[in-house]
């Protein structure tokens, strides 16, 4: 504001040329998760620990039900900052129906389905308060919060529920079968002559402990799909500038080829563990899908013009009571679905599992940069707010923080990464 | 001749990227009431909020001479302590609280921990009768109408012990009868020996009461214009030096006018106020449109213009209602739907851009497609392409200033953000466009350019309803011209036979006056 004298007018005549600002405003996140990670991997005595394939794999399968709920939840804080504080509890309630069925000896896929449509219900049932009664959001989901861990408790008698259906934990577990096979040293079973320590570029690469229990499977699909998101991103630059949109071409590249080159570091790291964890097919399904729904189809746009005006959307001929209805069934799908990984990692379900959940899913959408009003928040964000959460959480652990603390941390980044947010808006004005 | 009170001498603040103000210089008199006018942007509520200590003392470059001394305000509490008291555009009152607790907030008396309430209700009683209003301090202001309101922020001003008092748009939002009365409150403070700066855009109300105008263009003062001739400053001279250049005909002329057969008619159209529902908001109104005709809605704020709009856009207000709408002479049974409105081909141009019309979080993009998504997507999956050369289209086609349509409508000036609107309002492809007050509060220019883009939709052959409060606007621009009152439409009459006068003359024959 104040820049009056001759050397501050330089620098930020510098920072106007080269939209310094802009561009700190617009990866502050990355920015910190980069931070972050560095001062994890460089930690003294912990050194390179949190970049360990075993830890890349762990932060992935560890934090599934939070990508998932956190989708939901930007769907609702779009909406315009309504949040939505029962999902923790559903995702006990579903995990809790499914597990006392598949226990009764119920087909397995019948309890899955039974237990996404109990979730859709439940969003529907609260959605209805919400959208039609116009009851507070916040106040229809805390009921909803209570009654929800009271019923977990009522299925479940208080205790835990074991599952002992092998499909289930395969297909939404974390054990060593949870994995994508290898199918590709089975059909090419040359590959075992290649990846050995004594393959000098293959060692380089991936590193002499992991070449020889190297997962070609899963680094193809890293492959492919890195070469897929190109093939996208250049379709996009190549239409935007046939039509002429000022959009930064080489900046666009730049970032195409840091995410293919994440796509593909990060397949290497899951390659030299365990392979490609199932849980990230669901997360990536989940994740896919909702960009393209925010992004590219008409009821994403209305959640948008919804949480950034109310009336003029209405006017503008949207069922805007519909979309509120939409975005908590939506949420209560996504619980559901929640509570199936949920379950599938533990194994079982307990009766306070899921407590917190809804609050790791909302600080990952407002640390990732969705407004407290509605309106703006992207996918994108919510997955490195989410990340960001996830790699503060396993870092601590590493490093050894006392377990106390490490929510005080968390705490404490919720309130700066706002805190930048907020301010970083005021400055634009 | 008087002292001078205030000199604001080369006044320069810069914003990032942009120069606000630009060696602005302002001398005000002891007891004058001083108008600043400006086009939108022009740096008028900037100028003013450096005065009020908003923009503190070392964010601007140039000296305040306030009663012979250099003022250096770090806050606003700073400038009220001296008796510069500003009242801002929006009312900034607290509807539940009462019009004492008002006057008093942030400014309490009493003990430090204890307000006293007694003083704080007499004290207030005793300023709102200065300012003519008959209400108890004790009531909430919620219960009060926009024009008391707005008394009550002058009394809280006079609670300040106000020697300098800055009206920004005082009468805005005030209808023609609240307007004159309070020009004439502050006559009656100047005869007090108050001094009053004024920001208006109603130029009839400049030279009623201002001695002096100091024009404003682009962050720098033009001139200073003195109105204590024996004519009062005409509108022209003003918007000369507002515009830097003369304005000779404020309507363009319409052209190619063919008017074609009647395409909607309402008849005996009855609605009911949402919350009082014995209350009719409109009563028992016949009218009708024809293709290709600008029909004026004449009406003081309050008349009913809006929600007759808004109750034939799918019902979006109102209650109760009765009544024929026929299209093509077709009676149309409308449900409570604005989609469904928008089906037969009805749009409804908010009076309200920021909130009722815009998604300022949203870009200008995003904005013009809202309203008719289904255009520019296949199976509720958005063509991103046509949506941009859509939006593309319509800003080379209203002229809208920007970058680029992937702005932030929040980003844009008033004249633009209206632009946008009817944008999207045009690309919904409507036949009856009703346009509420479609240039309130924009500058001269873009006025102009709204008032062309009104004649370009009327030779498409579009039905356009143009409801106003600005007469000339209605006379200017309308074939034919309904007059409204309390409810009712009071008057009819074609755009040769009407004038100021015979509009004026037909509200107050409708008995219950003005």
């Amino acid at each position: 504001m104040n820049g009056s004298s001759g050397g501050k007018q330089t620098l930020s005549d510098f920072m106007q040329k080269y939209k310094v600002g802009a561009f700190f405003q617009k990866y502050t996140m990355i920015l910190a998760l980069i931070v972050v990670t560095i001062v994890f991997a460089t930690w003294k005595g912990k050194e390179g620990m949190i970049l360990l394939p075993s830890n890349i794999t762990g932060l992935i399968a560890e934090n599934a039900y939070v990508f998932v709920l956190a989708t939901g939840m930007l769907m609702c804080i779009l909406t315009g900052g309504n949040i939505d504080l029962s999902v923790g509890s559903v995702v006990c309630f579903t995990a809790a129906v499914g597990c006392v069925m598949m226990a009764s000896g119920i087909n397995m896929w019948l309890s899955v389905l039974v237990m996404l449509l109990i979730g859709l219900a439940i969003g529907v049932f609260q959605g209805f308060w919400i959208a039609k009664v116009r009851v507070p959001a916040f106040i229809a989901t805390l009921a909803g919060m209570y009654a929800f861990r009271g019923f977990s408790n009522v299925v479940l008698n208080g205790y835990r529920v074991d599952i002992t259906n092998q499909t289930f934990l395969q297909l939404f577990g974390n054990g060593k079968t949870s994995y994508i096979p290898d199918v590709m040293r089975d059909l090419f079973p040359n590959l075992n002559g290649v990846f050995t320590k004594e393959n000098a570029f293959l060692t380089g690469v991936i590193g002499e402990n992991f070449v020889e229990k190297f997962n070609v499977t899963c680094m193809c699909i890293a492959l492919v799909s890195a070469l897929v998101f190109v093939l996208f991103r250049v379709r996009k630059v190549l239409v935007q500038k046939k039509l002429g949109i000022s959009q930064s071409v080489p900046g666009q590249i730049i970032s195409m080829v840091i995410i293919a080159v994440l796509i593909l570091w990060i397949g290497m790291k899951l390659s030299s563990y365990r392979g490609f964890p199932m849980v990230l097919i669901w997360v990536a399904l989940v994740l896919g899908l909702y960009a393209y729904i925010t992004t590219k189809t008409a009821i994403g746009r209305h959640l948008y013009a919804v949480g950034g005006n109310e009336k003029a959307t209405a006017l503008s001929g949207v069922k805007t009571r519909n979309v509120y209805w939409f975005a908590y069934a939506n949420i209560g799908l996504l619980a559901g679905l929640a509570g199936i990984l949920t379950a599938g990692r533990a194994k079982g379900i307990d009766p306070v599992y899921g407590e917190g959940y809804e609050m790791d899913a909302i600080a990952s959408c407002f640390i990732g940069g969705a407004s407290a009003y509605g309106g703006t928040g992207k996918v994108s964000g919510m997955i490195i707010g989410a990340t960001l959460m996830g790699v503060i959480n396993k870092g601590m652990i590493i490093v050894g923080v006392d377990a106390n603390y490490q929510k005080v941390v968390k705490g404490i980044v919720l309130l700066i990464a706002v805190m930048f947010d907020v301010l970083s808006k005021r400055q634009k004005r | 001749m008087a002292k001078i009170l205030l000199e604001m001498k080369n006044i320069t603040k810069t914003f990032p990227g942009v120069k606000a103000l630009d060696n602005v210089n302002l001398q005000v008199e002891e007891g004058e009431i001083h108008a600043l006018v400006g086009e939108n942007g022009a740096g008028k509520s900037t100028l003013m909020n450096v005065l009020s200590g908003i923009y503190p003392h070392g964010t601007y470059e140039g000296d305040i001479i306030y009663d012979g001394q250099v003022c250096k305000f770090s806050n606003i509490k700073d400038s009220e302590k001296l008796g510069i008291v500003i009242i801002h555009q929006e009312l900034a009152l607290v509807p539940e609280m009462t019009i004492g607790e008002n006057m008093y907030l942030g400014n309490e008396c009493g003990h430090k921990f204890a307000i006293d309430w007694n003083k704080t209700y007499s004290e207030a009683d005793k300023y709102l009768k200065m300012v003519g209003l008959q209400e108890s301090s004790k009531i909430q202001v919620k219960t009060i109408g926009t024009g008391k309101q707005q008394l009550v922020e002058i009394a809280k001003a006079l609670a300040k012990k106000a020697k300098l008092l800055i009206l920004d748009e005082p009468t805005s939002s005030l209808n023609e009868e609240d307007s004159r009365a309070l020009l004439d409150l502050m006559l009656s403070f100047k005869k007090q020996g108050m001094t009053m700066i004024i920001i208006t855009h109603k130029l009839n109300e400049v030279s009623y009461v201002a001695d002096k105008i100091t024009v404003i263009r682009d962050g720098s003062t033009i001139e200073t214009i003195d109105n204590h001739g024996a004519e009062p400053v005409s509108e022209e001279r003003i918007i000369k030096g507002m515009v830097g250049r003369e304005m000779t005909n404020r309507f363009p002329k319409r052209e190619n006018v063919r008017i074609g057969d009647v395409k909607m008619e309402i008849s005996h159209w009855t609605v009911h106020h949402p919350l009082y529902p014995e209350k009719k908001v409109v009563d028992d109104v016949s009218m009708y449109v024809r293709q290709g005709e600008v029909v004026g809605i004449y009406g003081l704020m309050g008349a009913g213009r809006t929600e007759l709009a808004m109750s034939i856009f799918g019902q979006s207000y109102g209650v109760n209602f009765s009544g024929e709408l026929k299209l093509d002479g077709k009676p149309i049974k409308m449900r409570k739907s604005e989609a469904d409105a928008i089906k037969h081909k009805i749009a409804y141009v908010t009076e309200d851009r920021k909130g009722n019309g815009l998604v300022l979080s949203q870009s200008i993009k995003v904005n013009t497609s809202l309203a008719n998504l289904d255009a520019i997507s296949n199976n509720m999956v958005i063509d991103g392409d046509r949506e941009y050369a859509v939006a593309e289209e319509y800003r080379d086609k209203l002229k809208i200033k920007t970058p680029s349509v992937e702005q932030l409508v929040g980003n844009l000036s008033g004249g633009n953000q209206q632009k946008v609107l009817l944008a999207k309002w045009m690309f919904a492809e409507p036949d009856i466009l009703l346009l509420d007050e479609p240039t309130r509060g924009i500058d001269v220019g873009a006025k102009y350019e709204i008032y062309c883009i009104i004649n370009d939709l009327a030779a498409a052959g579009k039905c356009v309803v143009l409801i106003s409060s600005e007469l000339p606007e209605v006379l200017g621009m309308s074939d034919r011209i309904y007059i409204m009152n309390e409810a009712r439409i009071v008057g009819e009459m074609k755009a040769e036979e009407a004038t100021q006068e015979n509009i004026m003359a037909a509200i107050l024959r409708s008995g219950r006056g003005v």
